[in-house]
């Protein structure tokens, strides 16, 4: 369908990899920049404690330290602090920049500390003498639910709020022959970035603040940090360097970097912070974080009727993102399923622990896991193949957007095709075969196999409206071009998909094309990169630049040319412009820019959010005997849309199937009954490496949208939705027949093993 | 995760590296591949005020046969140990055993000297040491003496080492083609074993079954009294006192030591 010639639909090589895999990115904490001479160092000092009273705070030994400049508390900063981010909420649960009073969580900052050099800020941060008065813990969030301890008492309540049914039908599973219910926990995982957070701040004398920051979008940070700062926005030009990674946790602001901002300008010198990973793994917010029940009816014949959905959301110690996270989880609670009734609620409490954010798929992986693991216990109880069940269950393929019963507008999907080229490309049958086989012969190695059938939300708008991202593109006299952009490259691939669309309108070649962004005075409006929305937003506004810009030179050839501008189009072998019948007479793109400067900035608005989908399948085998599971195989038909360079979606694909199978196996931030993290390095922390990983087996499918020209959907979060609870599915798969019906996430060795326990010993009791 | 500071020394030979021990006396730390010491500094577990460094000692990095045992340097690296043709052909279960530690950058640094020196209950190179019936030569201020490995790990990160000794070199019985066994029960290929075994000439020895790696003494005497397999394995967690952390509890641990102990033995026929 694309022009003959079209790049888009190919493998273009990553412009941005030269760079990175020879000089290197340039991180913020890497920056050398005039702007920043003489800076001093910020750091830190965070509570060792989960929940206590601050009873003194002594900065007087520092002030003798070598490379001592300053050192803060709450009650030198006159900052209004993180408010919570729904209206609905209490404001008393605002988040202070550095604890008064009270500490609530491991790692809370709770003084500043300021040196000369960076190596001394832990030197010196050590001599800060804090008295701590305990308060009693409360890390469970159903103790929390509880009330008995309270981390706010002038509110009264732990509950930050409650998302419920408009009535709740008691009759939900009146019709069902079969009923199952069960606990599940969507475990804490840190996004342990390979960059961790920083920043450089510098006042000018126009006393405008400058702040590079590693973030998911400049405009985004820049109101956020004006909010926290009480600063209007024109004061404040956030820049953008290389980002490490950010996995939805970099969006925004946090307090330390309104900290670092604040003491630029009280000690009107420029002021840089670089997090360790200790404090990275404390204080950067985690992700999932929800104790989930499931309730799922239907009949023996594999029909599924009814699904309740019960979320008790732990948002840490503060309500942040974590507590808009159950309303998306909600909003995608029936998944690809046809119910006749759904029906969830969620509360969102407290705990002390750190706080809870966005963390790929944010909210959406939540709704997966659950609803697969529902089906799976349906179908282990009335004796059916899981493949089978989902087969009976799932919607037909539609094209028309269609509601989802629970607040969401599906576009388009065909999920049933999704599920069986998925099956097919396992060998589903075979597998079966050989786990029967397995089973038979007594092995100590078993099979499992697990599925998950996905649909998910990306691009959704924000509070102010409809989706829409804007783009700039400017051709050059020297027949270069730039574009700029609002959305907000960290690793995956922009600056060449970006170019590969302005190439295909106007025929500048890729390497003659620049992308730029995340500078707020270059950039001022955009929405970022997160939700999987760069691309279906910010590449539909870049073709649509190009086209307006193809437009406008057409119209100024015209002139120039004297020909009408109907008989004019735009040669791309030239990235020119040429009279249709006489390609001689030609004017390039270039020429036209060095008459009068050639640019275009447009803003495209989607109808509304895409709803990519997939199904995945992963082949896990189980040691009987010592309960190790190794993730054998994972093959995923990730749905989403026209694929605009495959290379690239596969790099996201990979890189969200990791994830997601680290959830199920590997990954939990975990903390003990008094609140102290057990899992605060890499040693304990436990992600996996390559080591641990099968080959992916990548299957296409291309279903596309009508809510952007591209025919687009995000595929950024995808590979994490469908992997986890494949993987999971698989695990208890593979020792479902002794009797296991479900295994809690991480499925370690241990819980395996514990589980097959319990189910032989068990089954030896009802014998 | 900064150490806190610290005096840096380079020593030049063993004699000088003794000097300089002698010298800063408790204060001091000798430094070798770095790998165990310098995490505990940047979690500012350890605290030396002075820092021995003797990884460029060349006169401890050699691989040589001496005899009837194989004599290995004290800076030996675990890539060197894994990679040897030596050491491959005459104690295979060492080889293989710092062939499996950690990952190429911790493989390139490390030394068997350090790991041994560390005492890491967990670890791979001192469970099978013990399983090898090495001897470990350690020089002081009075010269060199020998300790068996069975007397060497004396407890929790503790060994017979003196604070003024240096572990200088570490001396194997030559095993060619002796069957061996080797389990190691990670989570992820990079991590510390949450139970070890390590067998050879009807030894076994484990890793994390106690505050230092220890041999599984009811096993090897049943397996000497004419056991099978099976039966031996069964014993293997008897007179252990395994930890309780995040990846296994004792129960969970004494089960893996027999399930491992019995692979080890499966694995190591004759
Ligand atoms: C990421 C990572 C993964 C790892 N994985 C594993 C693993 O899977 N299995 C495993 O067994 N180990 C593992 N290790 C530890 C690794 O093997 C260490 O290298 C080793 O334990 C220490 O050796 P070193 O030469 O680095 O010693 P150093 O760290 O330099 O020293 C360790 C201690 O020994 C002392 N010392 C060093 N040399 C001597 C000597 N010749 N005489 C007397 N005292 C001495 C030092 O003073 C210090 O107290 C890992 C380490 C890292 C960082």
């Amino acid at each position: 369908m694309q022009p003959r010639g079209s790049i888009l639909g190919t493998r273009v090589q990553r412009v941005e990899d030269p760079q990175l895999l020879t000089r290197g990115g340039v991180y913020t904490d890497d920056l050398v920049d005039d702007a920043l001479a003489s800076a001093v160092h910020v750091s830190f000092v965070r509570s060792p404690i989960a929940h206590a009273r601050i009873t003194s705070i002594d900065l007087t030994a520092l002030r003798a330290a070598p490379g001592f400049v300053a050192a803060f508390t709450a009650e030198d900063l006159a900052l209004p602090g993180a408010r919570p981010m729904l209206a609905t909420i209490d404001e008393r649960f605002t988040r202070p920049i550095l604890a008064a009073g009270t500490v609530r969580y491991v790692g809370e900052p709770v003084a500043i500390v300021v040196t000369e050099g960076y190596y001394q800020a832990e030197d010196v941060g050590e001599l800060v003498d804090i008295e701590y008065d305990p308060l009693p813990p409360v890390v469970d969030p159903l103790a929390a639910g509880r009330d008995e301890v309270l981390l706010f008492p002038d509110v009264g309540t732990n509950t930050v709020c409650e998302f419920l049914p408009e009535h709740r039908d008691e009759q939900l599973f009146e019709n069902c022959e079969v009923v199952v219910s069960s606990e599940i926990v969507n475990q804490r995982v840190a996004p342990a970035p390979l960059e961790t957070r920083a920043a450089a701040a510098s006042w000018g004398s126009d006393d405008r603040l400058t702040m590079w920051l590693p973030n998911q979008g400049a405009q985004t940070s820049q109101r956020a940090l004006a909010a926290l700062l009480g600063l209007d926005i024109s004061r404040l030009r956030i820049v953008t360097p290389d980002v490490g990674g950010a996995f939805g946790a970099k969006f925004g602001a946090d307090p330390e970097h309104a900290a670092v901002a604040w003491v630029a300008r009280e000690l009107a010198r420029p002021a840089r912070w670089s997090e360790q990973r200790y404090d990275n793994m404390l204080a950067m917010t985690h992700g999932r974080a929800q104790l989930q029940t499931v309730t799922i009816g239907g009949d023996r014949d594999g029909k599924l009727r009814a699904y309740r959905l019960d979320v008790v959301q732990d948002c840490g110690a503060y309500p942040a993102i974590g507590a808009l996270l159950p309303s998306l989880t909600r909003m995608m609670a029936p998944g690809t399923y046809r119910f006749e009734r759904v029906e969830s609620a969620a509360r969102c409490v407290v705990t002390n622990t750190t706080p809870i954010g966005a963390y790929r798929g944010a909210g959406r992986p939540e709704a997966t896991a659950a609803v697969e693991r529902a089906v799976d216990l349906f179908a282990a109880e009335i004796g059916m193949d899981p493949a089978d069940v989902r087969r009976r269950n799932l919607l037909p393929a539609f094209a028309e957007p269609q509601e989802n019963g629970s607040g969401a507008l599906y576009d388009s999907g065909d999920y049933p095709a999704a599920l069986e080229l998925a099956l097919s490309a396992a060998g589903y049958d075979d597998l079966r075969r050989e786990q029967a086989e397995r089973r038979e012969r007594g092995d100590v190695r078993l099979l499992g196999i697990g599925l998950a059938s996905y649909v998910e939300i990306t691009g959704g708008g924000d509070e102010a409206g409809a989706p829409s991202e804007n783009a700039l593109i400017e051709v050059h006299p020297d027949g270069t071009a730039t574009i700029l952009t609002g959305t907000s490259p960290h690793g995956q691939g922009h600056a060449t998909a970006w170019a590969m669309l302005a190439s295909d309108e106007l025929g500048i070649p890729i390497e003659l094309i620049t992308v730029r962004h995340g500078d707020t005075d270059l950039v001022p409006e955009g929405g970022g990169t997160g939700g999987s929305r760069s691309l279906q937003q910010g590449g539909a506004a870049v073709q649509q630049a190009a086209r307006e810009l193809a437009d406008i030179a057409r119209l100024r050839a015209a002139d120039m040319l004297e020909a009408n501008p109907d008989d004019l189009r735009i040669d791309r072998d030239r990235a020119a412009i040429t009279v249709a019948g006489s390609p001689h007479v030609a004017v390039t793109l270039a020429e036209l820019a060095g008459v009068e400067r050639l640019f275009v900035r447009t803003v495209f608005t989607a109808p509304g959010a895409t709803f990519p989908f997939g199904a995945h399948v992963a082949v896990v085998e189980v040691d009987t005997e010592t309960g190790r599971p190794t993730l054998l195989r994972l093959i995923s038909v990730d749905d989403a849309g026209v694929v605009l360079n495959p290379l690239l979606a596969d790099g996201q694909r990979h890189g969200g199937l990791a994830q997601g199978a680290a959830q199920a196996l590997f990954e939990e931030m975990v903390y003990d009954d008094d609140g102290n993290p057990l899992t605060a390095t890499f040693a304990d922390y436990a992600f996996p490496s390559a080591a641990e990983l099968p080959m992916f087996q990548l299957e296409t499918m291309e279903t596309p949208t009508t809510y952007n020209p591209l025919g687009a959907k995000g595929l950024g979060e995808a590979g994490t939705i469908g992997s986890t609870p494949a993987v999971q599915n698989a695990v208890i798969d593979a020792v479902a027949h002794l009797g296991v019906r479900h295994i809690d996430m991480p499925t370690t060795s241990r819980r395996i093993w514990e589980a097959i326990q319990t189910a032989t010993t068990n089954a030896e009791g009802r014998l | 995760m900064i150490p806190a500071p610290f005096e840096y020394l380079r020593a030049h030979d063993v004699a000088h590296a003794l000097d300089l021990l002698r010298e800063h006396g408790d204060e001091a730390k000798l430094l070798a591949g770095g790998h165990s010491l310098l995490p505990m500094m940047k979690l500012r577990l350890a605290r030396p005020t002075v820092l021995i460094d003797i990884a460029e000692l060349a006169d401890l990095d050699y691989v040589r046969v001496d005899g009837d045992t194989l004599a290995v340097g004290a800076l030996a690296t675990h890539a060197r140990v894994g990679e040897a043709e030596l050491v491959r052909a005459e104690a295979p279960l060492i080889a293989h055993s710092a062939s499996l530690i950690g990952d190429p950058q911790v493989r390139h640094r490390g030394t068997i000297g350090g790991s041994l020196a560390h005492a890491d209950p967990a670890a791979d190179l001192p469970m099978a040491v013990l399983a090898a019936g090495a001897t470990l030569v350690l020089e002081g201020p009075a010269g060199r003496r020998e300790v068996d490995a069975d007397d060497f790990f004396t407890g929790f990160f503790t060994t017979a080492l003196e604070p003024d000794e240096i572990l200088v070199e570490i001396r194997l019985p030559r095993r060619a083609g002796e069957p061996w066994g080797y389990e190691k029960f990670v989570r992820r290929s990079n991590d510390w074993a949450i139970v070890g075994v390590a067998t050879v000439a009807g030894r076994v020895a484990l890793a994390n079954m106690g505050s230092a790696p220890l041999r599984a003494a009811e096993t090897e005497r049943a397996l000497a009294a004419g056991a099978g397999i099976d039966a031996a394995a069964e014993l293997a967690a008897e007179n252990t006192d395994p930890v309780s952390d995040l990846h296994a509890d004792p129960a969970y641990r004494r089960h893996l030591a027999r399930v491992l102990v019995a692979r080890a033995l499966s694995s190591a026929p004759g």
